[in-house]
């Protein structure tokens, strides 16, 4: 029953990785490379690719991928499903603890301070994600140099398109879709 | 449910939370902190169904748990609107697209990876999800310097810098600040 393994292992993943998708990936690599030799290592990184790639979370896009390769699409269920599980149990009963004693003095405390770290970290994304859309790469502060060569004028159209849409709250989805498209055709342009 | 003000939810609510949640998973490139800014501006600022402040806290939880940090989010801020049916929509709503993509793509893997028009759609949703984050971290950081408290400016500009510029482990600037604010923002004033 390799679906059975195969959502053990990956629950074994999704509790263990703290820090999101990219912390996934050497768990993942882990398990599918060194101990089960499901996939191959120059395999394993095209799962990486895909999964930066395709839409959605990056973890879960690696288990669907990497859950596909090794057991076809029943592999891909059980490879997700086994990933979200442990975060899905985790998650209840935090939010559980969360609803009753979340009034306390303390935990407010605790909370009042990381309400600015998540604004920070969503700063922080942010920033990257402009330098990989305008100048293909995340690095940063780029050297002018680099930053010319790698300037595409294209992607700042549509980022600049896309931001004035947002603050006039058009729908996100209409947002992506539409810069989609908007990629497609400018690019078909030359 | 055991939580008594979590609010009655019609028919009408999951659907929209489902078609929402399901839409964000499916043309969002990047992963988690792409995904998050989004679904606070369809929770929040769209449907009104979650304050500012309690998505915020919600998501600092998410960070700081094992698994997938959108996930995570969408269980919790799920669980906030609707209890464990809110839960169980979220969570399917953001791993049933992945699902579906690469099933598809795992199939024409090689056209796929090779096709400049798959990349260009890439390339340009990657430009509207950037535009998103921005707008969202912009309103953001807005209302944070609109409370004019210095405690909490210092905690954001030292986290921001200490991640991108020294490339700080999230994971230990979440303790820090988690600890900080434990000792210095208990006052009623930082709710």
């Amino acid at each position: 029953m390799l679906w059975m393994v195969l959502f053990w292992e990956f629950a074994k993943v999704g509790l263990f990785c703290v820090g999101g998708g990219y912390a996934s990936m050497p768990l993942i690599q882990a398990c599918v490379v060194d101990d089960y030799h499901w996939l191959t290592l120059s395999e394993f990184i095209d799962v990486f690719t895909i999964s930066q790639m395709t839409p959605g979370p990056i973890g879960i896009n690696a288990a669907t991928f990497a859950g596909m390769k090794v057991a076809g699409f029943p592999g891909s269920v059980a490879a997700t499903l086994g990933f979200a599980s442990p975060s899905f149990l985790l998650c209840l009963f935090v939010a559980r603890l969360f609803a009753r004693y979340g009034n306390i003095g303390r935990i407010r405390g605790v909370l009042n301070g990381l309400r600015p770290a998540v604004v920070a970290l969503i700063c922080a994304a942010g920033i990257s994600f402009i330098s990989l859309s305008l100048f293909g790469t995340e690095q940063f502060p780029l050297e002018a140099a680099a930053m010319k060569a790698g300037f595409d004028p294209k992607n700042t159209l549509i980022l600049v398109l896309a931001l004035i849409a947002a603050r006039r709250k058009v729908n996100v989805i209409y947002i992506l879709l539409g810069s989609g498209l908007f990629g497609v055709a400018l690019g078909m342009m030359g | 449910m055991p939580d008594k003000d979590l609010p009655e939810r019609g028919s009408h609510f999951y659907r929209a939370l489902f078609c929402s949640t399901f839409l964000i998973s499916a043309f969002t490139v990047g992963g988690g902190f792409v995904i998050i800014p989004l679904l606070k501006a369809k929770y929040v600022d769209e449907y009104g169904w979650l304050e500012d402040e309690e998505t915020l806290n919600l998501v600092a939880v998410a960070q700081s748990m094992p698994g997938v940090v959108a996930v995570n989010a969408a269980i919790l801020l799920g669980y906030r609107m609707a209890g464990i049916p809110g839960a169980l929509t979220a969570l399917f709503a953001t791993i049933l697209p992945p699902l579906i993509t690469l099933s598809v793509i795992s199939q024409a893997y090689d056209f796929f990876i090779q096709s400049p028009l798959v990349r260009l759609l890439l390339k340009g949703m990657q430009c509207g999800a950037t535009a998103l984050i921005v707008n969202v971290a912009v309103d953001l950081v807005y209302k944070q310097c609109k409370k004019k408290l210095a405690l909490p400016l210092a905690i954001l500009v030292g986290t921001f810098a200490a991640n991108f510029f020294f490339g700080v482990n999230l994971m230990l600037l979440v303790v820090i600040d988690g600890i900080l604010g434990l000792l210095l923002l208990c006052g009623p004033e930082y709710d």
